[in-house]
């Protein structure tokens, strides 16, 4: 090992249906260098540590600094944003670090998978308020600054998906969406307009895939870039759905009642 | 007649804001971004959006905001549509709030305002330290709900190659490729419109993120759209240098009380050796650390490379916020904590260490803009943010619009989110007004498919390069000769010889190597396209620096700045005051870029606001006490 040079291991796989190879590259060290700078040097040279020439790996960034929620990626095997991954951090003595893409959502190529599924599943729990219109309508309701904070902790979510790769319920075959959607539930509900639609919301989340779904294992908070409270989250949307649930059970009586009465 | 498509390329706010107007009219609309739109570069604002409010009884008001906008830019932007944006500022913000943006409030439950730069108001409405993302969220939120509702479809991870254009020169749809599957359609559309952000990765490293190429833009103006004022690019005073992005710490923290300063060494008129001196605030006794920016980058640069002070003899000053309470630095969190985990110091406890990096570009493609004689912006004219291509529009860092040679902090989201609420309307007003022949519907398949054959061929060609050059490291050259000439100070000498190295780089562009012929996700293809465009982009900011030889704003020619006043105010100075008058005759013009195969063709234009008889603002001289 040396402090010379940073080594990066990436797991490469050309597509969905190729099969997956490892390439080494080795390349200067400089100083707080992070994964996603050591990246865009192997693209300057796309040549592996034992001289072979390769294409540049595959991989996604945006903004590089942990607030876009692009570069998701597995840096030694922890979820997480690559581009605040240092490499003081990683390789204090020159060991190599590991990269490989996210396993819980289809893989594009090599770092790159297929996240869509996160922002489907904000269409499932109805994540933004049903403003009227964009026209002058005056300011929005009063809040406390104690509400929106803790709103802004719940809306700096990234859909980054370090919460559902952690997840032991979240794969490729299991319907349950998750931590973040669910967080993005409770952060609409907790706005006086959003919480209009408070019921869709919870109805979403009962079905199947939803907030029962969840196994308790708590990895999302532990993974989360942002600190969102997620348990907390899961916590009260299952708190909220269980009253729903019975809430329901008597509205629906006399809806039934009604509907009689109207007939 | 519900059939008509719209496009709107880019879904930063900007974008995002065109789609919802477009779609709460009842339109269809396509939106492409080469990133899932809720990671567009808008995420990365910090500090906050600017409105009039004035909810702290300072007597702010729309006017005074224009009044700043249009000084602070020196005069150089078209005035109605400044007008326009600073009025509609405070209802864009309730609006915003009525979204759901989780701004931050004050003690009776009202939206909270800060100071930023180049103002003496507390005007800027925020959320935490990442108003950008929290106000890109609550726009893709509302673009959901229509997409849920199929009024709009997502076309994320798609990269505009180019405009669809007739035989009219009319653009008719966009070109557009998967960049997970590399292929190449065409989306034919009643209009389109350009959101596609700022250029800062021609400049290398900036604060910008690495998909701000820019090279949309460049394509746009490659097929015949003008591009305005491209050597008005603004240098942030305040970012922490890295080897991948100069990473943006926000005027916020000067605006909560942070503080510039080096150490002295001693000299005369300075602190004692070693003394923190505070050289802005004993330069500008009523702005202090709250010059605007381009002030603010080039005493930085000054006191580093003129005075040699730089901390520890690096490129490099003082940002100190360690006198601050916990409190005020919670209200700046979000960015605190980027330096905390980029610079692996804690700047609650450190000065943190900063230099000016390049940030926002105020040119971009030129727009029109519709008035009436009170100077009101018509809401329904097909003029509005439309650019000289029939049926093209641009709207956010793209246009060229809102903020003269400077734009002033937290002016760009509004600027963003305005454009974009003009633009939809305007979009629909040119699908009605324009000729039936140029409908979506009636556009003939053989001009679609010709432009999707070009396009594909350009690719083939592409994936063909086997030169010895790499793109990576090409756009890395091109960078650093970009910042080198382009941003704080600039040369004639060193423009000129810049022009000539670009043209050895674009020839250079011809040699690239492709590294990878693949057909899935191949981001070197896209890439080495890109990258033309970057070049070509570049001499229009490198040939506009040249050509404009004075000072104005952001755009800083020593050898053409004023002389110094004699008197405390220069108007006090008649002297002063004609050589000023003299200048602004001058200068006090549009660049317009047109490209040419041989390169950029510039001219300067008058600006038609000012050519009225009554101007909203007469120009004055732009200083900071
Ligand atoms: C670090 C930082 C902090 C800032 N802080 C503030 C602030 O506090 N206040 C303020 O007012 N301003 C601030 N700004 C400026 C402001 O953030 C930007 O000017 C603004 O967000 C630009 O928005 P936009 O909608 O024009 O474009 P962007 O948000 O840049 O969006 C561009 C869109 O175009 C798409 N796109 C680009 N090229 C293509 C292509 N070829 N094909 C398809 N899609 C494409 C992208 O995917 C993206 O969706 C800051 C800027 C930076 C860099």
């Amino acid at each position: 090992m040396s402090k010379e040079n940073v080594v990066l291991r990436v797991k490469r796989q050309d597509g969905p249906q190729s099969p997956a190879r490892w390439e080494e590259f080795s390349v200067p060290r400089h100083a707080g260098a992070n994964v996603l700078s050591v990246l865009m040097q192997v693209r300057e040279n796309p040549v592996t540590a034992s001289g072979q020439k390769t294409t540049p790996p595959a991989w996604d960034a945006a903004c590089l600094e942990e607030v876009c929620g692009s570069c998701s990626m597995l840096v030694n095997g922890r979820a997480r944003q690559a581009c605040t991954a240092l490499i003081e951090t990683y390789s204090p003595n020159g060991e190599p670090i590991t990269l490989e893409p996210f396993s819980k959502f289809p893989l594009v190529r090599d770092l790159v998978v297929d996240r869509s599924r996160m922002f489907e599943s904000l269409k499932k729990v109805r994540a933004w308020i049903p403003i009227d219109g964009t026209y002058d309508l005056g300011p929005g309701p009063r809040m406390s600054q104690k509400t929106a904070e803790e709103r802004y902790v719940m809306s700096t979510c990234m859909t980054c998906g370090c919460c559902l790769e952690v997840c032991p319920q979240v794969n490729t075959h299991s319907p349950f969406i998750g931590a973040a959607a669910i967080s993005q539930a409770r952060l609409f509900n907790a706005h006086p307009t959003g919480q209009l639609n408070e019921s869709e919301r919870l109805h979403a989340l009962m079905e199947p895939g939803g907030v029962a779904d969840c196994g308790k294992a708590g990895n999302c908070v532990q993974a989360c870039p942002k600190e969102i409270p997620l348990t907390t989250s899961i916590a009260e949307m299952n708190r909220e759905v269980t009253w729903k649930a019975v809430k329901d059970f008597f509205v629906r009586d006399s809806d039934d009642h009604e509907k009689k009465d109207a007939s | 007649m519900s059939e008509e498509r719209y496009a709107v390329v880019g879904g930063g706010l900007a974008g995002l804001m065109a789609v919802i107007k477009l779609a709460e009219s009842g339109k269809n609309v396509d939106v492409f971004s080469i990133v899932p739109v809720k990671r567009s570069h808008s995420v990365c604002a910090q500090g906050g959006i600017n409105g009039a409010v004035n909810t702290k009884g300072e007597g702010d008001s729309p006017d005074i905001h224009m009044y700043d906008t249009l000084r602070g830019g020196d005069f150089l932007a078209e005035q109605p549509p400044v007008r326009g944006m600073c009025h509609a500022a405070p209802g864009i913000i309730y609006l915003l709030d009525r979204m759901g943006v989780p701004f931050s409030r004050t003690s009776e439950g009202l939206l909270d305002f800060r100071r930023f730069g180049g103002t003496l108001f507390n005007r800027t409405a925020f959320a935490g330290a990442t108003t950008g993302q929290q106000l890109l969220y609550a726009l893709d939120e509302q673009v959901r709900r229509y997409e849920a509702e199929g009024r709009v479809r997502k076309f994320e991870y798609w990269e505009y190659l180019g405009f669809i254009q007739d035989d009219e020169g009319a653009c008719r749809g966009v070109v557009a490729m998967d960049l997970k599957t590399m292929e190449i359609q065409s989306f034919p559309a009643e209009a389109v419109c350009m959101a596609t952000g700022g250029p800062g990765i021609v400049f290398g490293r900036s604060t910008n993120s690495i998909i701000n190429t820019g090279a949309a833009a460049s394509s746009c103006y490659q097929q015949g759209a003008w591009y305005g004022n491209p050597e008005m690019i603004q240098i942030h005073p305040t970012a922490i240098p890295g080897e991948d992005k100069l990473r943006l710490m926000s005027e916020s923290l000067r605006g909560e009380g942070g503080r510039v300063w080096v150490p002295s060494d001693g000299r005369a008129g300075l602190p004692p050796k070693g003394q923190p001196w505070y050289f802005l605030e004993e330069r500008y006794p009523k702005y202090k650390n709250l010059v605007p920016r381009d002030v603010g980058s080039r005493e930085i640069f000054d006191v580093v490379r003129n005075m040699g002070l730089g901390v520890d003899g690096q490129d490099a000053v003082y940002l100190d916020l360690t006198h601050l309470s916990a409190e005020v630095h919670k209200k700046v969190e979000g960015v605190l904590d980027i330096y905390e985990k980029f610079m692996g110091q804690d700047p609650r406890k450190v000065p943190m260490k900063i230099y000016p990096a390049m940030h926002y570009s105020m040119g971009g493609l030129w727009v029109d803009y519709e008035a009436n004689a009170r100077h009101d912006i018509l809401p329904d004219s097909p003029r509005q943010q439309a650019t000289n291509i029939p049926g093209l529009y641009a709207a956010g860092e793209v246009d060229y619009q809102y903020h003269g040679s400077n734009r002033l902090g937290a002016n760009s989201l509004i600027s963003c989110i305005y454009a974009g609420r003009v633009v939809g309307p305007a979009m629909i007003a040119y699908a009605k007004s324009r000729p039936e022949k140029r409908a979506a519907a009636a556009l003939p398949s053989t001009v679609a498919e010709g432009a999707t054959a070009r396009w594909r061929e350009r690719f083939e060609q592409i994936r063909a390069m086997s030169g010895a050059e790499n793109p990576y490291r090409l756009g890395r050259e091109l960078g650093d000769l970009m910042s080198e000439r382009c941003l704080i100070v600039k040369e004639n000498s060193k423009l000129e010889d810049g022009l000539k190295k670009l043209d050895v780089i674009s020839d250079r562009w011809k040699s690239c190597n492709v590294l990878d012929t693949g057909r899935t996700m191949n981001q070197a293809a896209s890439f080495v396209n890109a990258l033309w465009g970057m070049i070509e982009l570049g001499k229009a900011i490198m040939k506009g620096s040249l050509l404009r030889d004075e000072s104005r704003g952001a755009h800083f020619k020593p050898a053409f700045a004023l002389p110094k006043p004699k008197t405390h105010k220069p108007t006090d100075d008649p002297e002063w005051m004609a050589k000023w008058k003299e200048r602004n005759d001058k200068w006090l013009r549009t660049t317009l870029a047109k490209h040419t195969p041989s390169g950029p063709e510039i001219s300067f234009e008058p600006i038609r606001s000012l050519a009225v008889e009554k101007p909203i603002l007469a120009p004055e001289p732009r200083y900071y006490e």
